[in-house]
């Protein structure tokens, strides 16, 4: 089992186009090291100096990952994570 | 080029001019591939300010997930402006994440909460650049 992490179009090009990979680790930002290790430069997408970028919404079983820890989430086997960019402008 | 129905079109006008002078925000779905904005779904501008609109993140997974569960995608991303004109932001381009869709502005600050024509202006943004399109509004989309 692993966790599925479910990529939007606008990342995908760094999944080959998948719209969902596999990961595993056993906090978000272990998951965000695993999935950088196999798709590299999504990390960067996502994290910006140690912290989620703030228009990057990522969630972890339908919760968003800012309530329930941020890169320390726990994640285990069969956690479904979805990251979605922010909709939002000026 | 942007082709949209007349009621989609009024609807999302009449959202911009209810919600001004905060900027009003939503999507019209359609199905996955087709180009066709047929489902106008109205968000909550979890920012409720005259110069930003985001969507609520829990609102924002949830929208996602019926799209989801319909084969459908964002066809068109809309907000309004309410004091300038309808023409991206630096900020609306850098954070556009939707490299398919159609971003639809639509500027009140001439007539605001009243009736009156507004601006209504379709753009893609891909990579941070900005190309605008024609918008043709006919009375219902044609059939696929």
């Amino acid at each position: 089992m692993a966790i599925e992490v479910r990529i939007p179009t606008i990342l995908r090009t760094y999944t080959g186009g998948e719209k969902a990979v596999d990961a595993t680790g056993g906090t978000l930002s272990a998951v965000i090291d695993d999935l950088e290790a196999n798709h590299p430069g999504i990390k960067e997408r996502l994290v910006d100096n140690g912290d989620l970028r703030r228009f990057i919404n990522i969630y972890v079983n339908d919760e968003d990952v800012r309530f329930i820890g941020g890169l320390e989430a726990e994640l285990k086997d069969g956690d479904q994570v979805v990251v979605l960019p922010a909709v939002a402008g000026g | 080029m942007l082709t949209i129905d007349q009621t989609t079109y009024d609807g999302i006008v009449a959202h911009a001019k209810r919600d001004h002078p905060d900027e009003a925000c939503g999507i019209v779905a359609g199905p996955e591939g087709s180009d066709r904005p047929v489902r106008l779904v109205e968000m909550v501008n979890a920012a409720g300010s005259p110069t930003f609109y985001e969507f609520d993140s829990t609102e924002l997974l949830a929208l996602y997930k019926e799209m989801w569960d319909n084969d459908e995608e964002p066809v068109v991303v809309y907000h309004s402006h309410t004091a300038t004109e309808a023409y991206p932001s630096v900020t609306d381009i850098g954070l556009a994440g939707e490299p398919g869709a159609h971003y639809v502005l639509v500027s009140t600050r001439e007539h605001g909460n009243n009736d009156g024509p507004v601006e209504f202006r379709s753009y893609r943004i891909v990579d941070g650049e900005v190309t605008e399109e024609e918008v043709t509004v006919v009375a219902s989309l044609p059939t696929p």
